[in-house]
């Protein structure tokens, strides 16, 4: 063997071991990688609920509630809901139906948030296309995103 | 791939391609910077703010990209000892970090107006952060041996360990759940970017990767040239 083919084996067979070792370490690690959990996994795993975390969902229709400076509204994927409070100012996008990732923690059975962050889907379009999709009844809301993604289970209750 | 060992046939045809590289660059980025910034719509969620992802998404591809390229020639230069891919690597090290940190610094802008937070700790940031660190490490290995063959053969498997990240960035949103939204254009089922918004985009991204060529070339060459100084001046010294 040349010395230039033993190098070439050495670092094919050295990347392929890396490649193997990260795959590993990361599906190890894929509890604490997620950047929050879902309301159904709250649910499944009554541990969830005794430390702080972060929870991600859609904002429920309907059901946004302002009082003075505390706001409460329920975070779904659309199998289970977490009511959610918290006081302070929310991100422009924030609003029903839209993605949110809230950091907080379980306080007799509502989750109090400190921070609220909202999430941006992956489509990009000028006002009067999103108008036209919407008359057309072809609109991709943020919920179809997070099921691709999989945050949100496929074919849960509509 | 063995043609462009020689360092000379190298300098020859970067002297051809520099000044096309150079005005395909000029012409790009300005055309893009009109179709971004004027001549394309605000989004009908983020509004103006849509317009950083014009800089930041070009850059953040580019990021990737560079540390392909960073990978694949320290490969070449490691197993074949071709002297002027050593080069090519080390050349594009400092381009790729300046484009990760474009990127990052773009997407806190973003962030903060959208999400309503410069940083969080998720999969997509932190392994971009991750490779804004393998770039710095690598050049700061370049750098850290008096011999210079050393520090790019050490540099050099560095930048190979390093780019198991890179598949990493990029299905990272995949994988795992992030506050980053998902793939807008290299996705199964097409772009999710609306027509109006990909145009301005594809120019910048265009743009953006002659001014990579444009740059590695020129650093390339004057990598090579300072190789030579050096020999020249070791005749005189040992003669």
């Amino acid at each position: 063997m040349k010395p230039k083919h033993r190098r070439l084996t050495f670092v094919v067979i050295g990347l392929g071991l890396l490649g193997i070792a990260a795959a590993l370490i990361l599906s190890a690690f894929q509890e604490s990688i997620v950047f929050f959990h879902s309301p159904s996994e709250l649910a499944k795993h009554a541990n969830l609920a005794e430390r702080r975390l972060r929870i991600g969902g859609l904002v429920e229709e309907g059901s946004v509630n302002r009082s003075g400076a505390t706001v409460t509204f329920r975070v779904t994927d659309l199998a289970n809901a977490v009511t959610v409070a918290y006081t302070g100012i929310l991100p422009d996008l924030f609003r029903e139906g839209q993605g949110v990732v809230a950091e907080g923690r379980m306080k007799d059975g509502v989750f109090v948030a400190d921070q609220v962050l909202a999430k941006h889907d992956e489509n990009y379009m000028p006002p009067e296309v999103a108008d036209s999709l919407k008359k057309s009844g072809q609109w991709q809301h943020m919920r179809q995103s997070m099921e691709q993604a999989g945050q949100i289970p496929q074919g849960a209750a509509r | 791939m063995h043609r462009y060992a020689n360092p000379g046939r190298v300098l020859r045809l970067s002297r051809t391609l520099v000044p096309w590289l150079g005005a395909a660059t000029a012409l790009l980025i300005a055309a893009g910077a009109y179709l971004a910034l004027v001549a394309s719509p605000a989004d009908y969620q983020q509004g103006e703010s849509v317009r950083i992802m014009y800089v930041h998404v070009p850059a953040a591809w580019m990021a990737m990209f560079c540390y392909a390229i960073l990978a694949g020639a320290s490969a070449v230069g490691l197993i074949w000892k071709h002297p002027v891919a050593e080069l090519a690597a080390k050349a594009t090290a400092p381009i790729g970090a300046s484009f990760t940190f474009l990127a990052l610094l773009t997407g806190s802008l973003w962030g903060k107006p959208m999400w309503g937070t410069w940083w969080v700790w998720d999969a997509r940031l932190t392994s971009v952060l991750i490779l804004f660190f393998l770039y710095l490490g690598y050049m700061a290995l370049h750098s850290a041996f008096d011999d210079p063959a050393r520090g790019a053969k050490a540099a050099a498997i560095m930048a190979l360990v390093g780019f198991v990240n890179v598949p990493i960035i990029k299905f990272s949103v995949d994988w795992w759940y992030t506050l980053h939204q998902p793939a807008s254009v290299f996705r199964i089922g097409g772009p999710t970017i609306d027509a109006s918004m990909l145009l301005p985009l594809g120019v910048m991204a265009a743009g953006f990767t002659t001014y990579y060529f444009y740059v590695v070339l020129l650093r390339l060459r004057a990598e090579i040239v300072a190789g030579k100084i050096k020999a020249l001046r070791l005749r005189q010294v040992y003669g």
